[in-house]
């Protein structure tokens, strides 16, 4: 299991250093900053193993988060472990930065002590982190609150506590959604997929049962047999093929398994009900077509079209395209027909950027590109064009068909639920290839 | 030193102010001192001279205080063990305490102070917070054990807490259940025979029902247990993966994998092509896929296991090439495992997608990424026949961009292109010549010199080519050195009259000049092969070479079961057995596949089951530096089948007339060590007359073995044949027997009976003989060394008792000390050989595991050398010390016994 925990500012100073295991000394502290954060050689691996220790890390803006140990541990869990570390720093002092961690270093000791037992990880649930990990002291809590706490951290329910009161019984969905794509120059899709979370954000009364439903193909498939065909002849795509879905810990995944019926108990406020990925049948919000022409040794000539590739109701924002351009660029001329364009020499990109554009429309860009002669030989490795875009939509085609609440105990009614849905696709790794 | 004096005083200050402040009335004031002290005890400063102070705040209601006191205890009670005694007393109050945070947090911190008076005082609290009726207070005091055993497994056993602890498995707490799973498979890591966990069906039945409600880390100490359970028939096999299947669609990776791992274990108790065998194979896939669109670095993990699953159940990911296609903004470690992982998936249906991206990687900017795209593209042609040509066509085109490491690389590949498709690309070999010059890592350079050699017939300049080589022959590594020897050979057997000169340089480069025994060892071989029969010489050189296979870098199949045994773990992401990077005793026994127990099933082995262990094993690719060895792996399964083709009747005789054939001409190879023969008296220097030979010993008799060869245009007579005095005597027993004529171009062998019973005069070298030959033209005079072996007598014999006295009778300073490197036999055999060469063993003794072997041999003259061989397990290199009376009168003799031992040690 975990042997240690260590948490480094960019200059390999030790913010903080827990240790779980006896075979991990001080000079394992060392070991990392030397090995990795100070390498010579960027380390090409987030696994690293000197003498005989093995290294775990992750970053997160400037902090090195490294988890230590000398036993053939699970990999993955460890990773994982030092994800959830991160989010529930996040949630106690928002960023994670070199301050906030010095700032709260007794707390992260506290929460280092309660979440990693022996190097074993325990609940970290931040619903339940908070309810007893306060920095207040717990010392006026009466009897029933302590048996309270501590069912609900190693209870059945260990993301929801008892007792939770609202006057208005509210939730919020958001599909967010990342499309992916990969084109060839030739406007080949070589790859494209869908990732999309489901967001919830509950404020629910009591112990509430839910349950979320929406269009899987699987599903509208089996009750489909029941008669209702002539819908899907009228809008097209009903139903999407979803290739694999994961779920939060309060979903029942036996039951998923069995009926694919999504029910749980919520925790309280926000968290990913559900993660899932397409691949079949993706709307593409965007196509970008490429014109990219080398005249003599000193000059390019790029031209760049996007096509807006959807409702012309609906409007995509905050689109940006970054055409790469050689290092050895010496000057940059652009004319475009919408937006802002700019050359910025330290990323080696021109910067195309436009507020909002409708579907169904399409722009250009047109740039000269001057180059200084170069005696390297090795050719310019021409990276993608790539793109960045908001719409207000699914990429995938999920819609949310329902997600009824029931609380058997407390007197409000899936009616009295205001319920909130919102679509938003966003690119993900959008790309073509030139 | 003023500056760190001046620190350590300030130091020494501070220690002193935190000393008052721990000690404040205020409560507020003594809370931030401790905040000091940890924070300084953090960066790594010495506080352990405050531990009394701080032990003295231990005492207070207020739990953030008592937490960071206990940090401090767990930090330093090691250092400090008598002072620690005194907060046990506020432990075992804690335990007691009305709240069961606080009475956890006391055991928890407890299990963390690692001195064993505290050990004792430990055991009643954790008995009674076993049975704690809060499960806060029971799943911590599970781990607890844990941490107990772990600095006193006796005690643990003594005191029955292993007994609580399996109890705790049936607890109504899915998280008590889950924590003692975890405490009980670590502790039975080191007691791997003890069936410690006791996982019967009613035991599993529990995991699995706590499995649903436990949190994601609990599942995974579950799940990871599981997957060391065998289940007793298919039945019971497949109702836990029912059971399991569901936690692959679970949020968290770790969880995902630990379920695969135990459905990829359990998969082999399950009938082969069942729906529900079928059905479930289909399940894994997607999660798999899933677990590339999380975090970089939890990818990483999923990659290095979807390597291994890939190798093992090729099928379940076949039709998923496309998500492993690598994103430009990917990093490094992602990017490499996927293009292994692609290559592995690579197949006739979509080699032209992986080809077109193969082709983008290899202009990108990391040079190891390029390499490796490089190397996939080789891999694919040689993967899937129909693309090889355009393989072959984009390697071509990446040669062209002239990059460095791109061209070394593509030769490389190409190299083994032509292993597979041998006379099909060759006309790109102009090309690739082109390139010769900017080759200078050793891979490629090898890889260019076999394909010249290969390939020699069609390449006008071929011998050029490789005479550019020679020249800087010992700045080259081994590798090139091998491959180039061979390569000049093979070109020398394609085309015999122009380049003999080349091979007779090779020849004795690799022999002569080098102190490489592979080198020197595969140069003899081929002078030998070519003295004796060049046909011969033509079927093993130039034999058709076993194919290579299809897939490369295979894990080998028991290595790889035990690795999906380990998914998820670390073992499984260096993919390396756990006892390769474990120390100690955990980890240390290894795991295996179940074994389907099914009698429906024809019985076949449960490791055959899975396509990539079926009987169609693919071989592996040596690695470069072997790949060439293979020529002379003369054993290497079924006799090579050579095409008796019509170049393969070239006699002997015009093979090697000319240079060659005056450069070996014939080996002695009887009972004794070999010497090779060798030119004594060239032509040139003796008006046509040619003289080689060498001296051997056989039945108890020295001969000198010649041969007389005739490269004048006119006949030879009247031969004789004198010594001049020497060392050891040395005459001709009879006179020289040549009673015909030598014609032109004839040549004639003779042996020589020796004795040594002449006039003996001290030569430098000691074994220097000079001779004289008469004919009728002239007198000609040579000198040569006789090996000293010949002089070896067969009664060398000593005595045990006389050997024993003589070792201790010659002083310390006649002996002589010298290391035979790099010998791998044992002892016996080593006895065995120098026997051969009359020197004998006389005793042999084991001392402390090292084989003792004690050696006699006689010279002719009466002299005796005794030497002691030391053989360490192990270690290739034996140590010899030999000694000898006469030390005066052998001066550099000694030399040429150490040169014996190691020649006969290394034929």
């Amino acid at each position: 299991m975990i042997g240690g925990l260590f948490i480094y500012n960019h200059k390999g100073e030790v913010l903080i250093s827990r240790v779980y295991r006896d075979d991990i000394g001080r000079n394992a502290v060392d070991a990392f900053r030397v090995n990795v954060i100070h390498a010579r050689q960027q380390v090409r691996s987030p696994v690293t193993n000197f003498a005989r220790t093995s290294f775990f890390h992750v970053k997160r803006s400037n902090i090195w988060l490294a988890a230590v140990t000398k036993q053939n541990v699970n990999a993955a869990m460890v990773f994982e472990f030092l994800y959830k570390m991160c989010d529930v720093m996040t949630a106690y002092f928002s960023k994670i930065s070199e301050e906030n961690i010095k700032n709260n270093f007794v707390l992260i000791y506290e929460l280092l002590d309660e979440i990693l037992d022996f190097g074993y990880p325990q609940n970290s649930e931040t619903g339940a982190l908070k309810t007893f990990i306060t920095q207040q002291g717990i010392k006026s809590q009466t009897k029933e609150e302590q048996s309270q706490i501590t069912s609900q951290v190693t209870g059945q329910i260990g993301w929801r506590r008892e007792g939770i009161k609202y006057r208005r019984n509210e939730l919020f969905l958001d599909v967010l959604e990342s499309v992916n794509l990969l084109m060839s120059p030739q406007g080949q899709v070589l790859s494209a997929h869908v990732s999309g979370r489901v967001v919830m954000k509950s404020y629910l009364s009591g112990m509430p049962e839910c349950k979320f439903g929406m269009n899987d193909k699987i599903v509208i498939d089996k009750q489909g047999k029941g008669g209702t065909t002539d819908d899907s002849g009228k809008s097209g795509k009903q139903s999407i093929a979803i290739d694999d879905c994961t779920f939060h810990q309060c979903v029942r995944l036996s039951k998923f398994d069995s009926e694919r019926s999504i029910s749980f108990i919520p925790p309280d406020g926000e968290y990913e009900l559900m993660r899932y990925r397409t691949t079949k049948d993706i709307i593409l919000p965007f196509r970008v077509i490429p014109l990219v022409r080398e005249v003599g040794r000193t000059k390019l000539e790029v031209k760049v079209v996007i096509k807006s590739n959807f409702k012309p109701s609906l409007l995509a924002q905050k689109i940006e395209v970054r055409i790469p351009t050689p290092l050895n660029t010496s000057g940059v001329q652009v004319i475009c027909m919408k937006g802002k364009a700019k050359y910025k020499a330290s990323e080696n990109a021109i910067v195309w950027k436009i507020k909002r554009m409708a579907g169904m429309k399409e722009s250009q860009i047109s740039a000269e590109i001057e180059l200084l002669p170069t005696n390297d030989k090795k050719k310019w490795a021409r990276p993608p064009i790539s793109m960045n875009f908001e719409v207000p939509f699914a990429p995938s085609g999920l819609k949310v068909r329902y997600l009824k609440v029931f609380e058997p105990k407390l007197n409000y009614s899936d009616h009295d639920v205001i319920k909130w849905v919102r679509y938003i696709g966003r690119s993900g790794i959008y790309e073509t290839r030139c | 030193n003023m500056t760190s004096k001046y620190f350590k005083n300030q130091w020494n200050s501070e220690i002193f102010e935190l000393k008052a402040e721990l000690n404040n009335e205020k409560k507020e004031k003594r809370k931030e001192a401790v905040k000091k002290v940890i924070a300084a005890m953090t960066v790594g400063k010495d506080v352990s001279s405050l531990f009394p102070d701080v032990v003295n705040c231990m005492q207070t209601d207020n739990l953030e205080l008592k937490k960071l006191v206990y940090l401090y205890l767990m930090n330093y009670a090691k250092s400090q063990p008598d002072m620690a005694i005194m907060a046990v007393n506020s432990f075992v109050k804690d335990c007691e305490d009305p709240n069961p945070l606080i009475r956890a947090l006391a055991v928890r911190t407890m299990g963390c102070i690692r001195v064993d008076k505290i050990t004792e005082y430990l055991c009643e609290p954790l008995r009674k917070c076993l049975k704690d009726e809060d499960p806060y207070v029971r799943k911590t005091a599970a781990v607890c054990v844990a941490k107990l055993h772990d600095i006193n497994a006796q005690m643990v056993e003594d005191q029955g807490f292993l007994d609580s602890l399996r109890d705790l498995i049936a607890d109504s707490n899915p998280m008590v259940v889950a924590n003692a799973v975890a405490a009980l498979s670590e502790i039975s890591e080191s007691h791997p025979n003890s069936n410690l966990l006791d996982l019967n069906p009613q035991n599993i039945n529990k995991l699995l029902t706590a499995l649903n409600e436990c949190t994601e880390w609990g599942q995974i100490f579950i799940l990871d247990c599981l997957s060391n359970y065998n289940p007793k028939d298919e039945r019971e096999a497949q109702s836990i993966c029912e059971r399991v299947t569901p936690r692959l669609s679970h949020a968290n990776s770790a969880v995902v994998l630990s379920a695969v791992k135990v459905l990829m274990k359990f998969l082999e108790l399950l009938p082969k092509d069942t729906d529900y065998y079928n059905t479930l194979l289909k399940k894994l896939s997607p999660p798999l896929v899933t677990l590339l669109s999380g975090e970089p670095e939890v990818q990483y993990v999923a990659l290095r296991n979807i390597n291994l699953i890939v190798q093992k159940r090729p099928e379940i990911l076949k039709q998923e090439i496309k998500v492993f296609f690598v994103k430009y903004n990917d990093p490094i470690y992602v990017k490499l495992e996927k293009l292994d992982i692609m290559i592995r998936l690579a197949s006739h249906a979509n080699i032209a997608q992986v080809l077109a991206e193969l082709k983008e990687y290899a202009t990108e900017v990391d040079v190891d990424f390029v390499r490796k795209a490089v190397r996939a593209i080789g891999r694919c042609a040689i993967k899937v026949e129909q693309s090889a040509e355009r393989c072959v066509s984009t390697l071509l085109d990446l040669i062209q961009t002239k990059v460095n490491y791109v061209v070394q690389e593509a030769i490389v590949v190409i190299r083994d292109i032509f292993r597979k498709y041998p006379n099909k690309y060759e006309s790109i070999i102009a090309t690739l010549c082109e390139n010769l010059d900017s080759l200078d890592e050793p891979d490629a350079r090898a890889a260019m010199i076999w394909i010249v050699g290969e390939y020699a017939e069609r390449i006008d300049n071929a011998d050029e080519l490789l005479e550019s080589f020679l020249e800087g022959f010992h700045d080259e590594s081994t590798q090139v050195q091998l491959t180039l020897l061979t390569a000049i050979v093979k070109l020398f057997l394609k085309k015999p009259s122009e380049t003999q000169e080349l091979v007779q340089q090779v020849l004795s480069l690799a022999t002569q000049d080098s102190d490489n025994p592979d080198l020197r060892d595969r140069g003899y071989i081929y002078w030998r092969l070519l003295s004796t029969d060049p046909v011969t010489a033509k079927e093993v050189v130039l034999s058709e070479k076993p194919l290579i296979s299809e897939e490369t870098d295979l894990i080998e199949p028991t290595l790889l079961d035990e690795l999906i045994c380990h998914i998820g773990s670390l073992a499984s992401v260096y993919h390396k057995p756990p006892n390769a990077f474990v120390e100690g005793s955990h980890g240390i026994h290894r795991k295996h596949l179940p074994i389907q127990h099914g009698s429906i099933d024809t019985g076949e082995s449960p490791v055959s089951a899975g396509p990539a262990a079926s009987i169609d094993q693919p071989q592996v690719i040596p690695s470069q530096g072997d790949l060439l060895g293979d020529l002379l792996n003369l054993d290497l399964g079924p006799p090579v089948n050579v095409p008796q083709g019509s170049s393969m009747q070239i006699g002997a005789v015009d093979l090697l007339g000319g240079g060659l054939d005056s450069l070996v001409r014939r080996m002695y190879r009887e009972h004794s060590f070999l010497w090779f023969v060798k030119v004594w008296l060239p032509a040139v220097k003796a008006k046509g007359l040619e003289i080689s030979g060498t001296f051997s010993r056989r039945q108890g008799h020295m001969y000198m073995d010649m041969s007389f060869i005739n490269k004048a245009l006119q006949h030879m007579t009247d031969f004789a044949i004198q010594f001049n005095k020497n060392s050891f005597g040395v005459i001709p027993t009879t006179p020289l027997a040549m009673h015909t004529p030598l014609m032109p171009s004839q040549s004639i062998d003779i042996s020589l009976p020796l004795n040594t019973i002449g006039p003996v005069m001290k030569m430098d070298p000691l074994n220097n003989l000079q001779v004289a030959v008469k004919n009728n033209i002239d007198v000609f005079y040579f000198s040569t060394l006789i090996p000293l072996s010949v002089f070896f007598v067969e009664d060398g014999k000593m005595e045990r008792q006389v050997f024993l006295a003589t070792w201790k009778d010659i002083p310390n300073e006649n002996e002589l000390q010298y290391q035979i490197k790099e010998c791998h036999l044992n002892a016996d055999t080593v006895s065995g050989k120098l026997q051969n060469n009359n020197i004998y063993t006389i005793a042999k003794r084991n001392v402390e595991g090292q084989d003792m072997l004690y050696q006699s041999l006689k010279l002719t003259n009466g002299i005796w050398i005794l030497a002691e061989l030391r053989i360490q397990p192990g270690n290739p290199n034996y140590t010899v010390n030999a000694r000898s009376k006469e030390i005066d009168r052998l001066q550099n003799a000694f030399d040429i016994v150490q040169n014996i031992f190691k020649d006969i040690l290394h034929p």
